[in-house]
């Protein structure tokens, strides 16, 4: 088969779709992309393949909207660091995935473009924020796809809808495009339905970009080429605290199933505890909304997007460009952001979720001292159903409970299928110390490679 | 009309009480001073900040316009030259660590300005700023960078326009903000300060005080220990002593009313040369510092090693001290010579071909005056012409007043000074015209020559006079002097 008929098959698919993943499909130009690929003018490791892109990462000419009627009609006159990589590697980009507003969400249901189903399940939701483009690479709508991650938003798409999902060192992979919700926790990463064809995009996409000051100064390991390495006398934590209140006893099983497996393989696992992660949710969201509420000040329909109001004196312009063009939660965490911030409520707030933050990061590096990689369940549960959480923030922002701590010490996580519940898939996170993606991608390839859960690994 | 009489009133009140201002002592005054950095590029890209001469929205990129996505990078060079001027204010220099400062303004493409809050680029220094002969030293409290917003632009007045223009060439100059203790007394002081830090600045050769906007200032005024006004928006070294003695007037007959100064912010109205309430207190803004997550701490030490500088850099005390030592020359004379770099740089040229002490009376005493008065820089008349002048005088080819009249005509129509002395038959006269000239002025004159004799000698000046206009100026007066009193 050509690259093109792929790409028109792939596009097809996507056509067909009930999943509401893309928010914009790349029609020409994947068409062009793959018949490039076809004639060689286009090669690399990724010529012919498609890849879906998270619509908060930044394609030049192909709109990127943020799920946000803010942005409906912005096109970015630049691409991100990591499109230049996938355009240096022959990739075919076939479309902007959907996703929760401005990343603010674990449910895809925020995104102005209507709410993304899960293909397991039409009437759960995917996951989120990435959850676009978990759905699309669960759906074949792609093979491979972008996700972003501040607090769990790659890992925990992946785990509702059964693929592979890494969350990056913080540092690893540039932020150079992406659009910031919450800079000092999130990074891009890779989603694919196998941990092989994951590690070969992570490769493609880390490496230091001096267009990025946090990003760091390191060499990438060839993840790919360690998968089959021998895992026998690993040591594995099992940090009890992600097995607390509200993890389904199916999740659980499946976990605990996951990590027997990989003691049959050799490696050795013991329970241990890390009590500074009854923090980290507080944490998180209060770091998170602080930064989102600056990042977001620049919506104000001056220099693009959203514009409702151009006839009043500024005030109001801002006020009604914003007013309109937000999503609900989006303005609730601008809001509380805010009032993170504020002088009187900054030290209460910001400052001891700095503090906390210090607190989780010693644990993870204690942890890091006795322990290889860790492991625990990605999310407390399966999918749930679209519109059961979407009334009650609270409860939505509890979900991430297990994915966030990675995110405020600045690890690597990659989250792999390990079970079942009905169909709905359940996953597990890896989580290693800073720089040790190669150790997570070749503890996953075994762990696959020894078990039926990747319904793709064959 | 009411305020705007009122206002009118107290402007003119101001002018007559100017002279008491500066006799008190209970005034405090800190400045403020934000300095543009004369970097190749912005401040956190790659955009060139050459944009005084461009047309809008032309030295733009994703960064400076704050596109969904962008990251900043320092611009290292930006953290030099910002060491350099906290160094030459004996500052100590440190880690330091960017903040955003968060309000809206539709000058302010993200929605905050990337600054410096807690851990700024320098601190604790200070100044030495002559003031009614003697020196005071000025405490600088703080030196840090920032980020230059937009610039807004009118259809006509800011008050009657429909709508403003934005121009982002602006975007991400780099800023200097050089803050001082509240060591200042009185506006004369502080308009000294401002004219040695900009002195030191274009000495460093980090700031280009020609360039409009290149500086601008906010005052913090209090007095006897009363609540501070803050007046922003002064961007001249003259609008900060015209701004200063209004605020100080304003504030003095707040007080014998028997009114209490409350703290505020004001603005500077330049061409009406008052300052108009901005805010309160409680109207002010929370600006939510934080630290800014995109950027990295930065170190100074490893970049001002990476970029040494290239020449030695020799601040304006160690000049004038100098001056004094290499070319004799009087402490006066010194010190207005090194309060800009340009003028030193040019006395220098001039003092190398010719004896220095002239060189330094015909700068300063002839030659800066004429420039001034014609509102002209030192781009009109070249080192090289001075030094023709000079030497012309010295050997004795022209008088001085020829010499002056040199100058003007110049600086007036153009052209050498060695044409116009030759056009305009400049040329000292020869003993024997003078000669004549005496014998002629003293046949005409008797009733002088008489005056003279019975002892007035101001006579001796009339008969003087009178040889100078038969001869057109171009008589030796030493010379013609002595003649005529030997033929008396």
């Amino acid at each position: 088969m050509s690259h093109r008929e792929h790409i028109e098959e792939t596009l097809d698919a996507i056509d067909r779709s009930d999943l509401n993943a893309f928010i914009t499909v790349n029609y020409d130009g994947a068409r062009q992309q793959a018949a490039e690929a076809d004639t060689g003018e286009l090669d690399g490791r990724l010529a012919g393949i498609s890849v879906g892109i998270k619509d908060a990462i930044s394609t030049k000419g192909l709109r990127t909207t943020c799920a946000s009627q803010m942005l409906e009609h912005y096109v970015p006159p630049y691409d991100a660091f990591v499109i230049r990589r996938l355009h240096e590697e022959g990739a075919v980009l076939i479309g902007k995935t959907n996703m929760d507003e401005f990343s603010m969400g674990a449910s895809t249901e925020t995104s102005f473009f209507g709410p993304c189903k899960n293909p397991w399940d039409l009437n759960c939701v995917p996951g989120g924020s990435s959850g676009g483009s978990a759905a699309s690479v669960a759906a074949q709508e792609a093979d491979l796809a972008l996700g972003s991650d501040t607090g769990g938003s790659i890992r925990c798409p992946a785990s509702f809808c059964g693929v592979v999902g890494l969350k990056p060192t913080y540092g690893r992979v540039s932020r150079s495009g992406l659009v910031s919700y919450g800079n000092s926790m999130e990074q891009i990463g890779p989603i694919a339905r196998t941990v092989k064809a994951c590690a070969v995009l992570f490769e493609i996409i880390a490496g230091y970009d001096p267009a990025d000051s946090t990003s760091l100064d390191t060499p990438v390991p060839r993840c790919a080429s360690s998968l089959a390495d021998d895992i026998a006398g690993l040591k594995i934590g099992v940090p009890i605290d992600f097995f607390g209140e509200g993890v389904d006893p199916a999740v659980e099983n499946a976990t605990r199933d996951a990590i027997d497996v990989l003691e049959d393989l050799g490696a050795r696992a013991t329970e241990t505890s890390m009590s500074s992660l009854k923090y980290a949710l507080s944490a998180y969201y209060v770091q998170a909304m602080s930064e989102a509420s600056s990042n977001l000040a620049r919506y104000c329909g001056i220099i693009y997007g959203h514009r409702v109001q151009r006839d009043h004196d500024w005030h109001r312009t801002f006020s009604e460009n914003r007013a309109s063009g937000f999503g609900k939660e989006v303005k609730r965490r601008v809001l509380l952001g805010t009032y993170a911030l504020s002088a009187g409520y900054y030290d209460k707030y910001y400052l001891k979720a700095l503090k906390a933050r210090t607190l989780i990061s010693a644990d993870f590096q204690k942890a890091f001292k006795q322990y290889d990689a860790l492991i625990a369940p990605t999310m407390p549960f399966v999918a749930f159903k679209i519109g059961e959480k979407i009334e009650d923030p609270l409860s939505l922002y509890k979900v991430d409970i297990n994915t966030v701590p990675v995110n405020l010490a600045n690890v690597p996580s990659l989250s792999v299928p390990c079970g079942r519940k009905g169909r709905l898939p359940i996953g597990m996170q890896i989580i290693g110390d800073k720089l040790k993606e190669a150790l997570l991608f070749n503890i996953a390839w075994q762990f696959e490679r020894n078990t039926e859960f990747n319904k793709y690994a064959k | 009309m009411v305020a705007a009489g009122f206002i009118q009133l107290e402007a003119t009140a101001i002018q007559k009480r100017s002279h008491m201002i500066t006799e008190r002592t209970d005034v405090v005054i800190g400045l403020e001073v934000h300095v543009q950095l004369t970097t190749h590029s912005k401040l956190f890209c790659g955009c060139s900040t050459r944009y005084q001469d461009s047309e809008p929205n032309t030295h733009t990129c994703p960064i400076c316009l704050g596109l969904p996505g962008s990251l900043p990078v320092i611009n290292e060079m930006a953290v030099v030259y910002a060491e350099r001027v906290a160094k030459a204010l004996s500052c100590s220099v440190q880690r330091t660590q960017f903040y955003r400062k968060n309000y809206y303004y539709p000058d302010l493409p993200k929605g905050f300005q990337i600054s410096q809050y807690d851990f700024p680029l320098a601190i604790n220094g200070y100044l030495m700023v002559d003031s009614e002969g003697q020196e005071r030293r000025i405490r600088i409290r703080r030196v840090h960078l920032e980020e230059d917003p937009g610039k807004l632009t009118y259809r006509g007045t800011i008050e009657k326009a429909q709508y403003s223009l934005i121009d982002y060439n602006r975007s991400g100059v780099p800023l200097l903000e050089v803050v001082t203790e509240p060591d200042l007394r009185t506006p004369k002081e502080a308009r000294r300060f401002l004219n040695k830090l900009r002195n030191i600045l274009e000495y460093l050769d980090v700031f280009d005080g020609n360039l409009e906007g290149s500086l601008r200032v906010d005052a913090n005024v209090s007095i006897a220990g009363g609540q501070r006004a803050e007046v922003k928006n002064i961007s001249s070294y003259k609008g900060v002593e015209k701004a200063l003695l209004f605020e100080i007037t304003r504030q003095r007959n707040l007080l014998r009313r028997g009114i209490h100064i409350t703290q505020e912010t004001r603005h500077f109205d330049e061409a009406r040369g008052i300052t108009i309430s901005l805010r309160s207190k409680e109207q002010e803004h929370d600006y939510r510092y934080f630290p800014e997550p995109d950027l990295a701490q930065v170190d100074p030490e490893p970049l001002v090693k990476k970029f040494p500088q290239q020449v030695e850099i020799e601040l304006p005390d160690t000049k004038r001290r100098r001056f004094i030592e290499q070319y004799r020359i009087s402490d006066y004379l010194a010190k207005v010579l090194t309060a800009s770099k340009p003028l030193a740089d040019y006395y220098e040229t001039v003092a190398a071909l010719v004896d220095p002490s002239a060189a330094a009376s015909w700068v300063v005493d002839v030659l800066q005056g004429e420039l001034n008065y014609r509102g002209l820089t030192l781009d009109a008349f070249s080192p090289a012409y001075l030094v023709d002048v000079i030497t012309n005088v010295t050997d004795g080819h022209i008088t001085e007043k020829a010499a002056v009249k040199v100058i003007r005509i110049v600086l007036d129509r153009g052209g050498t000074p060695c044409e116009i002395i030759d056009e305009q038959a400049l040329h000292t006269a020869p003993a024997e015209q003078i000669t004549t000239a005496v014998k002629q002025a003293i046949e005409e004159n008797p009733q002088a020559v008489a005056d003279y004799q019975s002892g007035k000698k101001g006579a001796l000046n009339f008969l003087v006079g009178q040889v100078m206009k038969k001869t057109r100026g171009r008589a030796d007066p030493a010379l013609t002097n002595r003649l005529i009193q030997e033929q008396l």
